[in-house]
């Protein structure tokens, strides 16, 4: 038994938290997020550190470590409130492309952004019954149907869709900008993180080799990032409650002594240390394929989902009206933690999942 | 990072699994077993505290030299995990596991460890605790139960309170004030006082289960000869945080446990209990309240387990570890009220043949409220998290 992080991860950490400090300051996230949105002219300076192919074998153009590593650098990402588009293309492209070397390759480079179209309009992420259907064209395929909250696809050139063909429930490849494809931009609450509708009318799609479960895994995966995600935005929106109730003074006091707020301020810590806990065993049995990652990731995203709303609403209370300006950074905190509480599943519908693992 | 046992401790979890199957008392934990009572009560508990000490489920990290088995520390989780799932009877020695034996190991002379340590753990000699005092609950530090130094003696007086097993106990671990004019942390002294001294009254304190298990001691004119006391006169307050530290240390995983066993039996109520043509395990609201206390059991489990790690590799516990305490006891105030809503009317009935497992959630729900108060109450632990953890300026 062993419940830390090795000194490399650590590490990791370190340089991935210096990183987003030094070229992505709220200040910066901000210009990005109230103007055009992220350039994609910036993602290739993330390929270069290795973060596009941090949990990729080194002989397909990865970094060769693993998910655990993966989960690290988003946590920090999740605290810097970073406002491109790894969470598409890496947690959730990059693993569906498994037998397309090319893709990978692209993607790990960085010479491509990426994307995962799956929930249509009633916003479920099931594995049946998908709103794409997939139909053969001789040797090719052609996909159509509409696709809402397709995270970045305003950045991501790459599409992979989970859509119905003959067998059932697959991923095909789709070029955004391709023959007999729509797309918008859908005005998003987040908008360090822009959702899009996908429309396919007939288009040309690329299959990917998808083995049993790959939607599953996928998804497992998925929520166990949003959930470190959401400990990473949650523990900034903790530090910023708390250094305001160490310096604001009212009363001739800083407000931190009294208990109204500091005991508020106390459990807001203990709900980031759990959904932390939650979090990283998530990634650990993501990881290693563990029996327990899809309960473990249900879990771990209800909680840290919850945690993170509940403790940037805690954070902007305890900084009063200023909390409620758009100057300070918080409500991007906040918005960025209701995004995530929202994406493939609100805690509830987790829960439910959770639920029925123990209940039948 | 890794969440499995490495084979040495799946080794040792095995051992520890097949010794509680084989020798946990015949029907004990099932439904119509009745716990033996009074003297035959003492008696079985005695015999199976020192089972447990002889298989070597108790001491684990203790000095050999002391009568412990001086092993790794993931060894005393994995006893404790296995112990708390199999739900066999507790040690009876509770305070002298938890609190008085790492205290006399750490701030003890070698007399005091050759005297006490064994016998705790044999439950030879029984100990309770003397720390809270009427007038000194949170605030211990305002203690006032004098010892005042008469030759080779001291002679005490005063009154503790919430000393739970005092009424069977052998000896106490006692904080007393010394020096008066010493200020509140200074002129403390601690004592490791023999119960059956001249002087020492104890009562029984009946709770609001209807159970006893705790009880006020009364100290009038107690002498007391100089070599009971610990850690040098005046420095009981250090002695006292020892004991509390260790107190939380061996909690966090303890309780995980209990939580677990707990929810395991919730499952079991729903799914049992009958609700509209239904059982209360379709109920949706009842399902997002089952799946919101698993997460939160494997947040303190892991939350535990990190604490535990950080401690392996520094000596010191992870800050994360001061929240163990508060989550469980406001999460266990909160799943056996659950139960008594999932039961429904039934909730009404303490015992009897129409109560639910015999009145099982209607005494647990009661005992509860205890939870947010015993060891530190919730305010205290979230002071400590406000000022220790975050920072935050103190509020007194």
């Amino acid at each position: 038994m062993n419940f830390t992080f090795s000194d490399e991860q650590e590490m990791l950490r370190k340089s991935a938290h210096e990183f987003l400090a030094s070229r992505y300051p709220i200040e910066r996230v901000a210009e990005i997020a109230d103007g055009a949105g992220f350039d994609a002219g910036q993602w290739s300076e993330v390929a270069d550190l290795g973060w596009t192919g941090i949990s990729l074998p080194e002989d397909a153009g990865g970094a060769g470590m693993g998910f655990l590593e993966e989960m690290v650098v988003i946590e920090e990402l999740g605290r810097s409130l970073y406002p491109g588009p790894f969470f598409s293309t890496v947690v959730l492209a990059q693993p569906a492309l498994a037998g397309a070397s090319d893709l990978v390759e692209q993607l790990a480079a960085g010479k491509t952004a990426a994307t995962l179209a799956w929930a249509g309009a009633d916003g479920s992420f099931a594995t049946s019954s998908l709103p794409t259907k997939a139909t053969r064209d001789g040797d090719a395929w052609r996909l159509s149907g509409i696709t809402l909250f397709v995270p970045d696809l305003a950045v991501a050139e790459l599409v992979v869709v989970a859509a119905e063909g003959e067998g059932g429930a697959g991923l095909w490849a789709v070029q955004r900008d391709g023959e007999g494809v729509r797309w918008e931009d859908l005005p998003t609450v987040d908008s360090t993180r822009r959702l899009g509708a996908l429309h396919l009318d007939n288009a040309p799609a690329r299959q990917l080799a998808t083995e049993a479960g790959a939607l599953d895994r996928i998804r497992d995966r998925a929520l166990a990032a949003l959930a470190v995600e959401a400990v990473g935005v949650a523990d900034r929106a903790l530090q910023f409650a708390v250094e305001h109730a160490k310096t604001r003074v009212q009363f001739d006091r800083p407000i931190g002594v009294f208990q109204a707020v500091s005991h508020k301020l106390a459990d807001a810590y203990v709900d980031v240390e759990n959904a932390r806990s939650l979090a990283y065993f998530a990634g650990w049995a993501v990881s290693n394929g563990a029996d327990e990652a899809r309960d473990a990731a249900a879990g771990a995203k209800a909680y840290a989902s919850d945690a993170a709303v509940d403790i940037c609403e805690k954070a902007i209370q305890a900084h009063g009206g200023i909390g409620f300006t758009w100057e300070h950074p918080l409500h991007r905190y906040y918005k960025r933690a209701l995004w995530i509480s929202a994406f493939m599943g609100w805690p509830s519908a987790q829960r439910a999942r959770v639920a029925a693992a123990l209940l039948g | 990072m890794d969440f499995r046992d490495t084979p040495e401790e799946a080794a040792f979890r095995e051992r520890v699994r097949s010794w509680l199957q084989e020798n946990i008392p015949e029907g004990w934990g099932t439904p119509g077993h009745h716990e033996p009572e009074g003297e035959e009560r003492q008696a079985f508990y005695k015999d199976w505290s020192r089972k447990l000490y002889e298989a070597g489920l108790v001491g684990v990290t203790w000095p050999k030299a002391y009568g412990g088995y001086e092993q790794h520390v993931t060894h005393q989780v994995i006893a404790m995990e296995e112990f708390a799932r199999s739900g066999a009877p507790d040690h009876m020695n509770v305070i002298g596991l938890g609190m008085a034996g790492p205290t006399i190991i750490a701030h003890g002379t070698e007399e005091q460890k050759q005297r006490f340590v064994k016998r705790i753990l044999t439950a030879e000699d029984m100990w309770c605790q003397g720390f809270s005092e009427p007038g000194a609950g949170s605030d211990l530090a305002g203690l006032s139960t004098r010892a005042v130094k008469d030759g080779n003696e001291y002679v005490i007086n005063g009154q503790k309170v919430w000393s739970s097993l005092a009424h069977i106990a052998d000896f106490c671990i006692l904080v007393t004030r010394t020096d008066p004019n010493a200020g509140r942390h200074h002129g403390l002294t601690y004592f490791l006082l023999d119960m059956h001294l001249p002087g020492v009254d104890v009562r029984p304190l009946k709770q609001i289960t209807g159970d006893s298990e705790f009880n006020e001691i009364f100290f009038n004119d107690v002498r007391v000869p100089e070599e009971a006391v610990i850690g040098g006169e005046g420095n009981g307050w250090a002695v006292a945080i020892t004991t509390l530290m260790n107190e939380r240390a061996s909690l966090g995983i303890a309780l995980t446990v209990r939580l677990e066993v707990a929810l395991r039996k919730l499952v079991e109520l729903a799914k049992s209990t009958k609700q509209n043509g239904s059982t209360a395990a379709d109920d949706p609201v009842i399902r997002d309240r089952i799946g919101q206390f698993w997460s939160e059991l494997q947040a303190l489990r892991f939350t535990n387990y990190r604490s535990f790690s950080k401690f392996l590799q520094t000596g010191m516990p992870g800050p994360e570890g001061s929240t163990a305490k508060l989550v469980w006891s406001e999460t266990n105030q909160r799943l056996t009220k659950l139960a008594l809503e999932i039961e429904g009317p039934y909730a009404m009935l303490s015992g009897g043949d129409h109560a639910v497992d015999d009145g099982y959630w209607q005494r647990w729900q009661l005992r509860s409220r205890g939870n947010t108060i015993e060891g530190g109450t919730s305010e205290i632990l979230r002071n400590i998290i406000a000022e220790r953890v975050l920072g935050l300026p103190k509020s007194r």
